[in-house]
């Protein structure tokens, strides 16, 4: 089983690394980028599990290990 | 002879690189500014370390597209001597002017300690005031020094003694154990099909004075000083 | 979202942190109810963090004034004067809860924020220091600990050294020295004491003070969002409980490249003479930095909010009044000339807008779209918050306690004494911080003289002069614990050793001051014994304080950590060639051991005198879990004998290496000086007497006013000549060289071993607890 994991901060929470790529994209002329937040994407693949077990445990991962809650937020999906 | 000194906004061994070269070398430099495409006709262009763009999206990714990028990219073509020192070897690497790529350090930190480098090659502008084997001590400071590039590519810098520095021991020896960051072959330098572009992750303008621990980044300035005064740079 | 036309109460304001008296001088300032947006400015002005409410009437007894003091504690930062129309600009600076918090970005944005404290007065930063204290990273230390405790430890440290590299590296400051300790008291409180320098000339000083009415007020840099409401001003005024973790939101995210082009920006923008006035917005923001530039130039500053730059849509005047956003400046400029500082800024990229002018009515006038949503003397947020002579009551004496039971005839067992020197080597206080440093660019602007891990203090030189400063930090929690006058007192004199340790003369001084809850009767007793010890130690040594902070409610679930004033102290070196590293250089040296002690000798001090003291060892509490007695008396004088000494003999350039005795006592200063040489060298030396102390005492006592120096054999006589002058004891120890470390007492070896493989413990040990599981 696999998953993607989308890590991403939060959207109160500053992104000076998406402003600076968004100023970069903006002074090359693509002046109609307004704004960028940039974030992590993980794929993982998973050994022989139930769909809800997986989904649990993606869960637990994503919000334990791959994700800082302080400052970020995740979205993920299970591809079979 | 004058030297042009980029700064980026983020640079920020720009400064040092000015003092080694003004103060300590006594040569005639200059600041380019990174919106600019006038290089004020510098016989040198040296882009110095730091965090242009804060490092932000990929080392070097951004800085590589400012205006002075492309009259150094010029510049680099039609000969000119271009020294990218840490930040300014990413930039060289994002920009094509050299092969291959900077990965995280190996250790997965930044590092900042002295190391030893082996002149590999005395044949380019940078060390032709060296000698071959040359055992130098110079600062490192940065987290993604870890160059790698594909194996063909690989063969063909050493194919072309295009290698100019590599990690080493105190007495000289190529290991492992020199190694600060992974780098692919040890390698901590290395120039452009016509030699005149020089990346280097270590910073020979912070090894200037025996104050500092280390004169031995001398040898690369004054390689550069030497080379254009044999070019006939007035 | 907070509504403005809700109806303050008492309870609202407390709510806010503000006391029923506090809410009544409100009302009386006012002559009328505060609204809500008045009510945040007045909390977050009142706030201990921002009025020093509860340390102000303690702090007055510091020492301000002295020779070179250009500018006192009250500014952004400590000016003092270096010779050559140049001015050293430092102030050190605490970010504890937001690093318990969100260890990385609260560090990181604490190096942020003392650094913009620096530019400010048109300095350019050229050296940082930390100073750092942890819970423990090893299972006994010096109780057993849980392994949840020792991973979180663990964690909070590679957060707050990372947070502190990612913000230094790319901001291109060298990040020099500090130092890090380790105790259970800090599991849940971790202190993050960020020191930074800079350097800039006398006339191009500048201050902040909001003159000329109608001149405009110009905000500067990154967009304002709600990060960090209530961040640094509650966090800091509360202690920290559960609960905690649900204020985490408002964590502020540090950007460092920003910062860099603040910096060029703003030194850039000084340098026309167009700039009146300017502060940073940290703690408090906008409220903050418009108030108090107001008070000090006794004026009034009126802004609209409308054209404060926003990050979030929808953002109360409360919200933009108390936000914490990072990387932020208000400036006044003169009127007629904005257009020439906005020009310089948008060079930069980054955004500048007018929002507002100064006014000649004295009020901080705030307004929404043309609507006034607060207005309230400046003076009064700034200078009238109530002051508390809070009560205080010394703690109950410590009956009962355990102390250290020295060991009977120690002599005749070198293997054991060796094998308890290499435990207290790997103790993580005492280990290399190499793990640590290297992380950090300790190099950039070329002028590192003397770097981490080289010296007692780190040493920059001043590009143009032949001059370099020396800094270093210092407080040793324990002691403080066990007597916080005699513990300060410590904290003063070790740093200005350490400074003196590199030839460089002490001049000035700055201080970090972390306790508990300032309501609690002997946290205030700490507080005042702590600051009494400062304060007489730095009138002692000629170190007058220039600035600094207070850091209060450094407390989790009410234990509070131990009462810790760092102390960072400056030094001058006139001829920066002089100064001197902390490593043996060369085989043959001798090894002398410098006591500028008049105190009684030991040997006519009572056993039990003896015991008590060694019993605050780190010795003591490292190889017996033993924290009990008293710290070792505190001999000014013999300090400032020591101080002269150390700083004639660097003059006269007689010395190869000089490290101060503190962690570990002799033993471990000499292995220190053998570890730091390049190549670390061996050493064998004899115990002083007298022979009849206990042998743990004799090698690991923590006696200050005393160094281990080296000096080649031709240089013997006049050390000791100067020495004498000086009324400093010289002991002639031993030799370096060889690959040996022996240390031998009246003729029989007590520790013995290749000192290779004692490095080699040394080395590692902090790795070793960093990357246990």
């Amino acid at each position: 089983m696999k998953a993607h994991i989308w890590v991403t901060l939060k959207p109160t929470v500053l992104d000076p690394q998406g402003q600076t790529i968004q100023h970069a994209l903006v002074s090359l002329g693509y002046n109609n980028v307004r704004d960028v937040r940039q974030g992590k994407f993980f794929v993982l693949e998973l050994n022989g599990t139930s769909r809800e077990e997986a989904q649990k445990q993606i869960e637990r991962i994503a919000r334990d290990v791959l994700a800082n809650p302080v400052l970020e937020e995740f979205r993920y999906e299970i591809l079979e | 002879m004058k030297f042009g000194v980029v700064v980026f906004p983020g640079s920020n061994c720009d400064h040092d690189a000015y003092h080694a070269i003004g103060e300590v070398l006594g040569q005639p430099v200059t600041w380019l500014w990174h919106a600019s495409e006038d290089l004020q006709g510098v016989d040198a262009v040296i882009l110095p370390g730091g965090f242009s763009y804060g490092d932000y999206l990929r080392t070097g990714a951004i800085a590589r597209f400012s205006p002075v990028m492309r009259a150094v990219e010029r510049f680099a073509r039609a000969g000119g001597l271009v020294l990218g020192i840490c930040n300014g070897f990413q930039i060289l690497l994002e920009a094509g002017l050299l092969p291959g790529a900077m990965l995280r350090n190996a250790g997965l930190r930044f590092v900042c300690r002295p190391v030893y480098l082996r002149v590999e090659t005395t044949n380019t502008p940078f060390t032709l005031a060296a000698h071959p084997g040359q055992v130098l001590r110079v600062p490192i400071a940065h987290s993604e020094g870890n160059y790698y590039c594909d194996a063909e590519t690989l063969r063909r810098l050493e194919r072309e003694d295009r290698i100019v520095f590599r990690y080493a021991t105190a007495d000289g020896r190529v290991t492992p154990e020199a190694n600060p960051n992974g780098s692919l072959a040890n390698i901590a330098g290395i120039c452009s099909e016509g030699r005149n572009v020089l990346g280097m992750m270590p910073h020979p303008e912070r090894a200037v004075e025996p104050a500092l621990g280390s004169s031995d980044g001398l040898v690369v300035l004054r390689s550069m000083v030497a080379a254009l005064a044999r070019a006939g740079a007035a | 979202m907070l509504n403005t036309e809700i109806k303050i109460t008492a309870d609202v304001a407390a709510q806010h942190g503000l006391s029923p008296e506090e809410f009544a001088r409100i009302r009386q300032i006012l002559g009328r109810d505060p609204n809500l947006t008045e009510l945040g400015i007045f909390s977050v002005m009142w706030s201990e963090h921002c009025s020093y409410k509860s340390s102000k009437i303690h702090l007055r007894r510091l020492p301000t004034h002295g020779p070179h003091v250009l500018q006192g504690p009250g500014e952004n930062a400590g000016v003092v004067d270096i010779g050559d129309g140049l001015a050293a600009v430092f102030k050190i600076e605490s970010h504890n809860h937001p690093s318990f918090v969100e260890p990385f970005q609260g560090a990181a944005t604490g190096v942020g924020g003392i650094l913009r404290d620096i530019f400010t007065m048109g300095a350019r930063p050229i050296a940082v220091l930390d100073s750092l204290r942890f819970g423990p990273l090893q299972p006994t230390s010096p109780t057993e600990r849980s392994p949840e405790e020792l991973a979180r430890n663990r964690r909070i440290l590679d957060g707050v050294v990372s947070g502190i590299a990612f913000y230094g590296n790319c901001f291109g400051v060298p990040t020099v020295g500090g130092e890090v300790q380790f105790e259970p008291c800090y599991s849940s409180n971790p202190l993050v004491n960020v020191l930074a320098l800079g350097i800039a000339r006398h006339e191009k000083l500048f201050f902040a003070r909001a003159r000329g009415t109608g001149n405009p007020v110009i905000y500067v840099g990154a967009k304002t969002g709600r990060d960090g409401i209530h961040g640094a001003s509650l966090l800091a005024s509360a202690e920290f409980s559960e609960e905690s973790q649900a204020k985490r939101p408002n964590v502020q995210v540090g950007d460092p490249f920003l910062e860099k082009l603040l910096l060029e920006a703003c030194l850039e923008a000084m340098r026309t003479g167009a700039i009146v006035a300017i502060q940073d917005m940290g703690a408090a923001g906008l409220t903050c930095s418009t108030c108090e530039m107001a008070s000090r130039g006794g004026t009034g500053i009126e802004i609209e909010l409308a054209r404060v730059p926003q990050r979030e849509a929808g953002m109360t005047p409360y919200e933009i009044m108390l936000s914490e956003s990072q990387e932020r400046m208000l400036l006044v400029a003169e009127a007629g000339r904005e257009q020439q500082v906005l020009d310089i800024f948008a060079k930069w990229g980054l955004d500048a807008v007018v929002i507002g002018r100064v006014t000649d009515d004295g009020l901080l006038r705030v307004l929404d779209r043309g609507r006034v949503v607060a207005e309230v003397p400046a003076k009064a947020l700034a200078e009238q918050c109530p002051v508390y002579d809070r009560p205080r009551q010394p703690p109950p004496p410590r009956t009962g306690e355990s102390l250290f039971a020295f060991s009977a005839d120690a002599n005749a067992e070198p293997a054991r004494w060796t094998e308890q020197f290499r435990r207290l080597l790997a103790e993580p206080a005492v280990a290399s911080k190499r793990w640590i440093f290297e992380q950090y660019d300790y190099m950039v602007r070329t002028n590192t003289l003397v770097g981490p891990g080289a010296g007692d203090a780190a040493v920059v030189r001043v590009k143009g002069t032949p001059r370099a400063l020396a800094l270093a930090t210092d407080g040793n929690g324990r002691w403080c614990w066990l007597d916080p006058f005699v513990g300060a007192q410590h904290a003063v004199a070790e740093a200005a050793r350490n400074v003196a340790c590199t030839g460089a003369r002490p001049i000035a001084a700055t201080n970090c001051l972390n306790f508990g809850n300032p309501e609690k009767p002997e946290i205030m007793w700490q507080f005042a014994r702590a600051v009494d010890g400062i304060a007489v130690a730095c009138e002692a040594l000629g170190v007058p304080i220039t600035g600094g902070n207070v850091s209060f409610y450094n407390e989790t679930l009410g234990r509070p950590i131990y009462p810790t004033p760092i102390l960072g102290v400056l030094g001058l070196l006139d001829n920066a060639a002089h100064a001197l590293q902390s490593g043996f250089r060369q085989a043959g040296d001798a090894i002398l051991l410098l006591d500028g002690g008049s105190q009684p000798a030991p040997q006519s001090v009572s056993a039990e005198t003896l015991r008590r003291e060694f019993s605050s060892s780190l010795y003591a509490k490292t190889l017996a879990g033993v924290v009990a007695g008293t710290p070792p008396p505190a001999d000014l004088e013999a300090e400032k004998r020591l101080i002269a000494l150390l700083v004639a003999l660097a003059r006269e350039e007689l010395l190869h290496s000089a490290h101060d005795l503190s962690d570990g006592g002799l033993a471990v200063a000499v292995a220190e000086s053998c570890f730091a040489g390049e190549p670390p060298l061996g050493a064998e030396i004899q115990l002083p007497g007298p022979h009849s102390l206990p042998l743990e005492f004799a090698l690991f006592n923590e006696r200050g006013a005393r160094a281990v120096v080296s000096c080649a054999e031709p240089a013997l006589a006049r050390v000791f000549a100067l020495a004498r002058q000086y009324q400093v004891t010289a002991h002639e120890l031993g030799r370096t060289g060889g690959a040996t470390f022996r240390v031998q007492r009246n003729g029989t070896t007590v520790v013995e071993a290749p000192v290779e493989s004692l490095r080699e413990v040394w080395a590692t040990a902090l790795e070793c607890a960093l990357r246990s599981r």
